[in-house]
């Protein structure tokens, strides 16, 4: 239980998907000027983290590594180089499915979600986690911990920023820093702030 | 743009145009690459070359794409390059692919990439799509090195690995910058070099949503 609870606390805040690993930078940036669609959007990925990583660890396990073949006959062949194809195709499906569930059964987060999900498909931290999952190995059970804590640290970093900049709209901003240059300026500040929580050793 | 010629097409997304800086594109995958010149440059390069190949591709197939899987297509066209790519890395130079570690894998998910097939080459020949990708992978490189450079030469004192400051603990002069060697730094660069390139093209300066107005002596009646 401590190891998934370290694994958690990791995820969310030593290994912040956003400010430690600049992954999903260009939705980070261009949907933060409210803190209510950053919400939204962060809680879009949340969910379909914790849906994605643990699926692609199963197919990564079971049919792409070295040998996993072995239950069909086919102990020697390795489709690992498949990967990247793969995990993509299952994200972008399982974004679909979701979304067409979502329309169905519950038409009011539809509604609030709706829109940031095509976004979610090619937001770099999806991918990310889902390849970092293959790089460090992790077990099924770690992958599901691992994928909700990224996904929780990625979305405290865009509500959080969202919060900065609504703020920071008021602000007498040097002319050519305004918009993207002092966003880039505030977002390095927050990522100094997370890095002092890389010193706690789980 | 009326009249679409080739130098252009390759040449105007270096500075005035910069995927980076103005249209906030592919920062994703880019700047955890950043801390030396040698990884970095191998990143660019690897980037200039899906970007121009995958234009390239999607341009010749563009007339066949039904409209409503288009992105689809493009993805699976993007990620098979990134394979290619990956392999190659893996096989030639696997010491730096390690330092890469996921980043070649999220060239996909690079949005400059995804970007130009569907804004550009869905639109325009073979030829000016290939010039299209190299040069929007050129706008790239430039950023992306200019972040290397002061990172590396200013946080290990060396570039491409070679000394260039001596540092302290090496019997040198020079006392490293720790800090350009993590993340937030590159955020700072990234942050300054827009301000230095918006200072130099005035009209990329972003409308404020929100005006201040000026200080006034008189009071309102």
């Amino acid at each position: 239980m401590e190891h998934y609870i370290s694994l958690l606390l990791k995820a969310i805040f030593i290994e912040n998907m956003a400010l430690a690993f600049f992954l999903g930078m260009c939705t980070f940036l261009a949907i933060s000027k409210k803190v209510e669609a950053a919400t939204g959007l962060g809680i879009a990925v949340i969910v379909v983290l914790t849906l994605t990583v643990p699926v692609n660890n199963l197919i990564y396990n079971n049919i792409l590594r070295e040998g996993a073949l072995a239950w069909a006959g086919l102990p020697e062949v390795d489709l690992s180089f498949l990967g990247l194809i793969t995990y993509i195709g299952v994200i972008a499906a399982i974004v679909q499915i979701m979304e067409m569930i979502l329309d169905k059964y519950i038409p009011a987060l539809y509604s609030a979600l709706g829109v940031f999900l095509p976004l979610i498909t090619v937001n770099c931290a999806i991918m990310g986690a889902a390849l970092f999952m293959v790089e460090r190995d992790y077990t099924f059970s770690e992958s599901v911990v691992y994928g909700f804590g990224a996904g929780v640290g990625w979305a405290l970093a865009i509500v959080a920023l969202a919060g900065i900049r609504e703020k920071l709209k008021y602000s007498d901003v040097p002319e050519g820093l305004r918009g993207l240059g002092i966003t880039f300026i505030t977002v390095g500040l927050m990522s100094l702030g997370f890095m002092s929580f890389s010193g706690i050793s789980l | 743009m009326a009249e679409v010629n080739a130098k252009q097409v390759l040449f105007e997304p270096i500075f005035s145009n910069n995927p980076i800086g103005l249209q906030i594109l592919g920062i994703c995958s880019a700047l955890a690459v950043t801390t030396s010149m040698s990884v970095t440059i191998v990143m660019c390069l690897s980037v200039i070359a899906v970007t121009a190949f995958s234009n390239l591709a999607v341009s010749l197939v563009r007339t066949q794409i039904p409209g409503s899987i288009r992105i689809i297509v493009q993805m699976t066209i993007i990620a098979s390059l990134v394979i290619v790519v990956d392999q190659i890395l893996k096989a030639y130079a696997y010491e730096i692919s390690k330092q890469l570690s996921v980043f070649v894998g999220l060239i996909i998910t690079n949005c400059i990439v995804m970007g130009r097939a569907e804004g550009f080459a869905m639109k325009n020949g073979p030829w000016l799509s290939f010039l299209d990708g190299i040069g929007n992978g050129l706008g790239y490189s430039v950023m992306l090195l200019f972040v290397a450079f002061f990172r590396e030469l200013l946080g290990a004192g060396s570039l491409f690995g070679f000394t260039l400051l001596t540092p302290v603990n090496e019997g040198g002069w020079y006392i490293t910058n720790g800090l350009l060697l993590l993340p937030p730094s590159a955020f700072f660069i990234i942050g300054l070099a827009i301000w230095g390139l918006r200072t130099w093209m005035p009209e990329q300066v972003e409308e404020p949503d929100y005006k201040m107005s000026r200080h006034t002596h008189k009071e309102a009646f």
